[in-house]
């Protein structure tokens, strides 16, 4: 999801004290949480603090292709939401970032990862928004696969980054409301406009299913995670329900979901959808994705013209604090 | 950035006569800006009405393996609760 998950771990021989692990694995079985200064298994904490700093990357880099579009909204009103929807994944990677943190990883060190390019985001940031209707499927589908990543994850067995999660989904709906409305609009504009919107459905439709990572049977790491509750649903079925939910809000635009293989089956209730290109979801995540590079770049000019800044205030912080010490 | 900014710890207090509550963490380089920066992060949507920040090193926190030293005397003092002491039916206002 925001998370890459191919970095796949060698199975580990557990040097750790069995005692302490059952005990660990029997709280966790028994829904409780675990926090920062509890024991937890070196996996568990590794584990936690790549998926964490992966997803607060994502975040803070996910405020990329939509800050283009702040200056060129199309009017005051969306201007303003849209101004307010990036400063939102700002905060959500604030949080994410603090919760990162308490297993004992500095924020310079993951900024460090994230700007050498050592850290992973998710991949669907890589894409590009050519046209105001992105903002809308951007909206719409990729906030629409974040939110049901994040809501399961409000239950994840680590406290602080389930209380991330919690701030984060009450404020996620918002994102995806604001996406669909504009879609809403662009459809039943003129058509040119509605051509817009079912464009940006062409592009952003697959990528968005690609959110979720591999296909259960690509997933090592899946095991583990899902009986420590780092991973509450797998890869795939929480791809099916997003699918699932979003033709039918395709269907109500007017639009069409770009896969000829799609179809309800009304013995399962669900829909059955064609195979994915998982060659373009590597390749992506190589960095050979359309924005990888400028993504990145951007990111690193907007940290380094900021250093100024930080710099000053540092510094009239310590005058401050000498000035009372005087 | 040559030194690491200090974490501070938010506390909001939600509506007037509640208590503040921990709601997360950020990093500042003095607590002018974190007060600033809490605004920001933690109080978007009208979930404040007042902020307290705290250094982080300056908290003392009980730790997780004195928990049963700490906690469990209050086990057996279930005559704490009002509960222990069954009233009468026809007994009232006690
Ligand atoms: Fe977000
Ligand atoms: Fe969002």
């Amino acid at each position: 999801m925001y998370t890459t998950e191919f970095e796949k771990q060698k199975k580990l021989v557990s040097t750790e004290d069995p005692e302490k692990l059952a005990a660990f694995e029997a709280r966790v079985a028994a829904d409780e949480f675990i926090e920062p200064k509890d024991w937890m298994p070196e996996a568990y904490r590794r584990t936690l603090t790549r998926q964490i700093s992966q997803h607060a990357h994502s975040e803070i880099v996910g405020m990329l292709p939509e800050g283009n579009w702040i200056s060129r909204a199309p009017s005051l009103r969306r201007k303003a939401i849209l101004l307010a929807k990036v400063q939102d994944e700002a905060g959500h990677g604030l949080y994410l970032y603090s919760a990162a943190e308490t297993l004992g990883t500095s924020r310079q060190e993951m900024i460090e990862a994230l700007h050498s390019g050592k850290a992973k985001y998710s991949t669907i940031f890589n894409y590009p928004t050519l046209t105001w209707a992105d903002i809308g499927a951007v909206g719409w589908l990729v906030d629409g696969a974040a939110i049901m990543n994040q809501v399961p994850l409000q239950r994840t067995s680590y406290g602080p980054y389930a209380r991330a999660m919690v701030r984060v989904c009450k404020e996620e709906s918002f994102h995806q409301r604001q996406g669909y409305e504009i879609m809403m609009v662009m459809c039943a504009g003129t058509a040119d406009q509605k051509r817009m919107a079912q464009d940006a459905l062409n592009r952003w439709w697959w990528p968005s299913l690609m959110m979720f990572g591999p296909s259960d049977a690509e997933s090592v790491n899946s095991a583990q995670s899902a009986q420590w509750r780092i991973k509450l649903f797998s890869n795939d079925e929480l791809r099916q329900r997003m699918v699932d939910q979003t033709v039918p809000q395709a269907e109500f635009l007017g639009l069409t979901v770009p896969d000829p293989d799609l179809k309800f089956n009304t013995d399962t209730g669900h829909y059955e959808f064609g195979a994915i290109d998982w060659s373009e979801f590597t390749n992506v995540l190589k960095g050979n994705g359309p924005c990888n590079k400028e993504r990145l770049k951007t990111r690193v000019k907007a940290w380094d013209d900021g250093a100024w800044f930080r710099e000053a205030l540092v510094a009239y912080a310590d005058k401050k604090a000498a000035r009372a010490a005087a | 950035m040559s030194k690491e900014w200090p974490l501070w710890e938010v506390f909001i207090r939600s509506q007037h006569g509640l208590a503040h509550k921990h709601v997360g963490s950020l990093h500042a380089p003095d607590a002018e800006m974190a007060v600033n920066n809490a605004r920001d992060v933690y109080t978007r949507r009208n979930e404040g009405v007042s902020i307290w920040v705290v250094r982080a090193v300056d908290i003392v926190a009980s730790s997780p393996a004195d928990k049963g030293m700490l906690f469990e005397p209050a086990n057996s003092k279930v005559y704490r609760h009002p509960t222990f002491f069954p009233m009468p039916e026809e007994v009232k206002n006690l």
